[in-house]
């Protein structure tokens, strides 16, 4: 065999483990019911669920509390199927997190009652949306 | 009133930028057709076009500068991105902050290489600028904002604001203009920011150079003298994004609070794999030019070169990251002309490429280990690799869309933990890439065989293997996986310091490129390895008391609490908070800001106390923006001030909230890094039910917590802001309230005017207090008080040691000057085969 093919079979081989590790390391968009199913199968890998922050009748944020030592949080989060959840957070509440009008929690359950998230990512209202132009100022 | 002509001229200047750009590729098609005779003509009027062009290009972006400069908020891209508080070079970052402000940056910069490259070059000037000047006609497009029927065509940053948004402002004035901006994100307000940006893009524009040379080769069957001229534009284009990605590396880590400088984010992925293959590129043209191999690999990277930036450009641009990234990403609706763009020059160069392609000389002959091809080779396939690892998981979130365009679902997310994902390829690569590097350097300098190269591999071998055991014992490196990393990064710095000796002894600096760069490598990779291997988070609670009694207690808490003034245990410090600092111009140190007193103009306060030498009571001092708060926290150990840090966090309204830099101890051998992650609001305080005291002058009470003395009270002649009058009756109360190691005095007023009373509390915002005093009663010789409760001032803050990050620092620089000086010599060969008439 040439050294030429062993290096073209050696590219193969480590391409493949890239690609296999690749899918297997992969995450997945859940929604809380079938994050709940996973665990209850054994699976603790960590996932990613898309949904909103809980908000009251008037349109405020419900359902933050936060630690006596402020360094961690639970909030209420509502997936995209309607299925709320209490999630809990190792962090200080993020800067913009009432504001996000919409989060992803990267996590596992713990138990049925707390869902615990490694990390959040959020998505804020961005500002080429904004409509209301303060007229302050006037 | 209103100010259309800039945002016309700007919009006028886009159209006329991107049909001169048309037109210039026509009219270097021309002259590249053209016979002998027509030539000269078309080749006129090709560089009058592009000429045209490029003045068109500088004024799009002079009149968005113009815009924002003179703070004209009827735009709403001024609105959008700048405010009246920033200072001119944060403009300046305002102006790429938006999306087509980068693509203006980037045309900008194309046009400016366009330029160089026709003064620079005779015969490759017609298929090359063709190349060019298409690609200015797709980014151009980018900020069109024509709109035809239901297409439209790219996003101008010339729009008026009433266009822009449906404020119902507008329809009672349409003449309304903002006062002020809702200015730049915070986090861009760094000076890191005003020169990575166009430090990156000046590397994604020069990636087409050697793209545009390849196709000038290709097209005019030149397949292997298009690698000459090219060659130093691929060194200074890697050397170009190189230093973009150091610079944006060492913004986050100086201004984002995510702790570290690499996070695997998919937009540091969309500029690190271009990266390495343009790196693996300039390996394998090197190679061609030494020995006439790898000339098709070459051409493959230096056309993926171009298309992954094109590539990430669209990743990072189209919204389609979404969900997977933390920078939030505006889709702008461009998705389908950035797909359009790459697709259009993807095609193009695979076609071209396909068919020249049994014309383009290979060698026959199988490259033998002990030649550097070889090993050159090796090299630039684990380069490859590495990108390919890299790349694939940054794009599932485009796989989903893909998936879901064909009506699909796809629910694939990135790996949950990207650090640790894609470290655990990175690293190994990297290790193979050091190796490959401190072994292939010595074939390059002379013909080797088996025996040669051990006698000349002995020596260092030895010596590295020596220094690495003195690290890995001073250091305490345990860990097998980074004993690796030490020994290799060893062997390549000393291998390639060898060959570095070598070169200055027998020929010239010029030659120095090479070696130069492998030993930033080397360096770089052990400062990774410590830095992010052994950086120690130092900021946990000591305290020994727990909050809550769960399991959340197991969790480990990596931020601190620190109410002001009290001393707080972490590790081998005593930290303290001291309150809140602010920077006013011309003073060196930071103020507290207490003694500070907004005027309510912008960036503006008067002093309420004498600081130092810099300002006295009363004056008047200017604020480098208002909204930041520098948090004092005092290290100490054994008792004594150590040093103190001030990180910075601003209080943002209008950009959602707390925005947090964090400030680092710089020593030699290590970074102690620190943030704060959250902090008290007290702009508008909850306070408590009212407390009354009743006390004697001399008398020692409590408030809440706070042992008070109350020393007396006066009698007032006058009052600072208040007028008093023939028979008023005012008295001031003197409070010393002791909080841990510090005293406060408060002082609260009462004023008797016509049996009216008046009262004038104090506030005291650092221990949230508000104390008024409320009656005095003389029979008793007692005063009372009324106090109300809100909270201590407090900061959640994270502290992170870590350890030899400037070996990191110094990596890099060592690398880019390796790459600056290739640039040198490759550039110095081109120019003297092009004046000898060969090019």
């Amino acid at each position: 065999m040439k050294k030429g093919h062993i290096i073209g079979l050696g590219i193969i081989a480590i391409a493949i483990v890239i690609i296999m590790t690749s899918i297997g390391d992969a995450s997945s968009y859940e929604s809380f019911n079938t994050a709940w199913e996973m665990k209850e199968d054994g699976e603790d890998k960590a996932i990613h669920v898309v949904g909103q922050l809980k908000k009251d009748a008037t349109g405020q944020v419900s359902g933050i509390e936060v630690r006596e030592d402020k360094t961690s949080f639970t909030f209420l989060l509502v997936d995209n199927d309607g299925t709320e959840q209490k999630v809990f957070y190792n962090e200080p509440v993020p800067a913009d997190f009432q504001r996000s009008e919409q989060v992803v929690v990267i996590g596992s359950y713990r138990d049925k009652e707390i869902f615990v998230a490694d990390k959040i990512l959020m998505k804020c209202p961005s500002k080429y949306q904004e409509t209301d132009v303060q007229a302050a100022g006037m | 009133m209103i100010n259309t002509f800039v945002g016309n001229l700007g919009h006028l200047m886009t159209i006329v930028a991107f049909v001169s750009a048309l037109v210039t590729a026509y009219a270097y098609f021309q002259y590249f057709r053209a016979n002998e005779i027509e030539k000269a003509s078309w080749r006129r009027f090709s560089r009058i076009s592009f000429y045209i062009h490029t003045v068109s290009t500088v004024m799009i972006a002079f009149s968005l500068f113009e815009i924002i400069y003179n703070h004209r908020y009827e735009y709403f891209y001024a609105y959008s991105h700048s405010s009246k508080a920033l200072p001119v070079h944060y403009m300046i970052s305002s102006f790429w902050e938006g999306q087509e402000g980068a693509f203006i940056l980037w045309a900008f910069w194309n046009v400016i290489l366009g330029v160089i490259l026709i003064h620079t070059n005779k015969f490759w000037e017609a298929p090359v600028m063709i190349v060019f000047a298409l690609v200015q006609a797709f980014l151009i497009s980018m900020i069109m904002g024509v709109v035809i029927g239901d297409l439209k065509i790219g996003s101008s940053p010339f729009m008026l604001l009433r266009d822009a948004t449906q404020a119902p402002i507008f329809e009672l004035n349409p003449d309304f203009v903002p006062e002020d901006g809702t200015g730049l994100n915070p986090l861009l307000q760094n000076i890191w920011m005003v020169i990575h940006p166009p430090t990156l893009f000046l590397g994604y524009a020069s990636t087409l150079i050697p793209f545009a040379f390849l196709i000038g080769g290709l097209v005019t069957k030149r397949y292997s003298e298009w690698i000459r001229p090219a060659l130093p534009w691929a060194i200074f284009s890697a050397m170009i994004l190189g230093m973009g990605i150091i610079m944006g590396a060492y913004w986050a880590y100086v201004t984002l609070n995510f702790g570290g400088y690499w996070n695997w984010d998919p937009v540091e992925n969309a500029v690190y794999v271009p990266w390495l293959i343009l790196v693996a590129s300039i390996h394998t043209m090197i190679t061609f030019k030494k020995s006439a191999t790898a000339l098709k690999t070459s051409i493959v990277l230096v056309i993926m070169s171009f298309i992954l930036v094109l590539y990430a450009t669209f990743l990072v641009r189209s919204g389609v990251l979404g969900d997977a990234s933390v920078h939030s990403f505006t889709d702008l609706g461009l998705s389908g002309q950035l797909l359009i763009y790459m697709l259009f020059f993807l095609v193009i160069a695979v076609f071209l490429a396909a068919r020249a392609w049994k014309h383009i000389p290979t060698s026959e002959k199988e490259a033998d280990v002990y030649s550097r091809e070889f090993w050159i080779f090796l090299g630039a396939v684990t380069l490859g690799l590495m990108a390919f690892q890299v790349i694939l998981p940054t794009s599932i979130p485009a796989w989903n869309a893909l998936v879901e365009s064909f009506g699909g679902i796809s629910n694939m997310a990135p790996p949950a933990d990207q650090v640790e994902f894609y470290t655990k390829f990175q690293l190994w690569f990297a290790v193979a890439i050091a190796l490959l590097t401190s072994v292939g350097q010595f074939f390059w300098w002379q013909k080797i065989d088996k025996k040669a190269l051990k006698e000349a591999l002995v020596t260092p071998y030895i010596v590295s293997v020596l220094i690495s055991a003195a690290i890995i014992v001073l250091a305490k490196v345990y860990d097998w996986k980074y004993i690796i990393i030490v020994l290799a990064g060893t062997f390549t710095i000393v291998a390639n310091a060898v060959i570095l000796a070598k070169i200055l002894k027998k020929s010239t600096f010029k030659l120095a490129g090479g070696s130069l760069a492998h030993i930033g490598l080397g360096m770089i990779l052990i400062g990774i390895m410590f830095s992010s291997g052994y950086s120690d988070v130092i900021s946990i609670n000591m305290s020994g008391l727990t909050y809550s009694n769960s399991w959340e207690d197991e969790m480990n808490k990596e931020h601190v609490l620190l109410w002001i003034n009290k001393p707080t245990q972490m590790k081998d410090y005593t930290v303290i908070y001291r309150g809140r600092q602010k920077k006013v111009v011309g003073v060196p140190e930071y103020v507290p800001a207490k003694i500070l007193e907004s005027t309510g103009n912008v960036n503006e306060a008067i002093a309420l106390e004498d600081f130092k030498d810099h300002f006295k009571k009363g004056d008047v001092v200017k604020i480098v923006l208002e909204e930041n708060d520098y948090f004092k926290i005092d290290y100490l150990q054994n008792e004594t001030l150590k040093f103190s840090l001030s990180p910075m966090s601003q209080f943002n309204e209008g950009m959602g909230g707390l925005i947090s830099s964090p400030d680092s101890k710089i020593y030699l051998n290590r970074d102690l890094y620190t943030y704060v992650a959250a902090m008290n609001d007290y702009e508008d305080p909850e306070w408590k039910e009212d407390e009354n005291y009743e006390v004697s002058p001399g008398e020692q009470f409590h408030i809440a917590d706070f042992v008070t003395y109350f020393d007396g009270a006066e009698v007032l002649k006058e009052i600072e802001g208040y007028q008093l009058q023939e028979g008023d009756v005012a008295v001031k109360a003197k409070l010393r309230v002791l909080d841990y190691d510090t005293e406060k005095l408060l002082e609260p007023t009462f004023i008797i005017r016509n049996n009216q009373v008046g009262k004038l509390p104090v506030i005291d915002t650092e221990l949230g207090l508000k104390v008024s005093l409320e009656n005095i009663l003389p029979e008793q010789n007692k005063f009372v008080f009324k106090v109300n409760q809100y909270q201590k001032d407090y900061v959640v803050m994270k502290a992170i040691v870590k350890p030899y990050i400037n070996v990191l620092w110094i990596g890099t620089i060592i690398m880019l000057i390796g790459f600056s000086v290739a640039i040198f010599r490759r550039f110095d060969e081109f120019q003297k085969m092009r004046d000898k008439g060969l090019e």
